[in-house]
């Protein structure tokens, strides 16, 4: 892990924050985005059907890795795991919980005949968070996926490609209004060409800094 | 839109998948006991169909996992789809062997 002192957001040069504090008032406008960085992203594989590493996973993050394919288990303000692949995780945390889950996950798969891998990814990607009325349209310029929520529902997640950026794409919450929100999970040295993609293609539909 | 169904991650765009040409081809047990002319046939050698054609795909931008594909490759239709260390499904078999294509 780097030093906190040391932390630089990979989208730290674009000034996000100031653009924030412009756009206070984020009613009525299509589309908010804003960089959520930090945030602990750890790799975790493992055979689902051993219960053993399903338990170890469980006592190290308080959450199972979820079976079901394209799914995200925990809630949006805590711990999460998501379904990567058949035999493979990513374990999102808070960036206060980063340095723990890993030790934790590490201190709890390392047991003899278990066969898993614990990798900390955390300062490969950064997390670009797009809600609002027209945010589904915005990432549907640049995303085959179908995003409609009968077929992406909130608590669904894939990994897909987003304007030739691979992505990490999870639909975390649908507001009481319909509004979806979406996080993007890019790797850092396509974070800036994603947000000023996404940045060009919210235009139409207003866009504020959150 | 070309759909590909990935068997883990369900139906995806074609962009998300690489091609891993032709399918079930093992490699020789001894390469040392080969030819030249019986490791040239395994390195190079491939059907080249017109028709139902066994092929690797890997669902590169997903879950970066491989499978096997039947595809026509006439008609660009898949017609199954199946994983690693499977064989093709019975109905595909019996078209390769007579020769139909869909």
């Amino acid at each position: 892990m780097v030093d906190a002192y040391r932390l630089r957001s990979p989208l730290a040069h674009l000034g996000l924050e100031a653009r924030a504090h412009e756009d206070s008032e984020l009613s009525g406008t299509g589309v908010v985005m804003r960089e959520i960085p930090y945030r602990g992203l750890i790799n975790i594989r493992g055979d689902v059907k051993d219960k053993n590493f399903v338990d170890a996973v469980q006592k190290a993050v308080k959450l199972s890795p979820p079976v079901d394919p394209n799914t995200v288990s925990g809630k949006p303000t805590t711990t999460r795991i998501m379904w990567l692949g058949p035999d493979e995780w990513l374990v999102i945390t808070k960036p206060e919980g980063a340095e723990r889950a890993m030790n934790a996950l590490w201190k709890n798969l390392k047991v003899d005949g278990l066969h898993a891998s614990v990798t900390d990814s955390t300062h490969a990607r950064t997390c670009i968070e797009i809600s609002g009325p027209r945010a589904r349209e915005v990432l549907q310029k640049g995303c085959a996926l179908d995003l409609h929520p009968s077929k992406f529902a909130p608590g669904q997640c894939a990994q897909t490609i987003v304007s030739k950026v691979g992505v990490m794409l999870i639909h975390t919450a649908t507001a009481r209004n319909g509004d979806p929100t979406y996080e993007l999970y890019a790797l850092r040295s396509f974070s800036t060409y994603l947000w000023t993609w996404l940045e060009d293609a919210s235009q139409e539909f207003g866009l504020k800094v959150g | 839109m070309f759909l590909i169904t990935c068997p883990f991650c369900g139906e995806r765009e074609e962009s998300e998948f690489s091609y891993g040409h032709e399918a079930h081809i093992a490699r020789p047990e001894n390469p040392e006991k080969l030819s030249d002319a019986e490791w040239a046939d395994y390195l190079f050698m491939r059907k080249n169909t017109k028709g139902v054609h066994l092929e690797r795909w890997v669902h590169t931008a997903g879950c970066r996992r491989w499978f096997n594909a039947a595809r026509n490759t006439h008609t660009n239709e898949i017609l199954a789809i199946y994983k690693m260390g499977e064989q093709p499904p019975k109905e595909i078999k019996a078209m390769i062997e007579k020769g139909k294509t869909s």
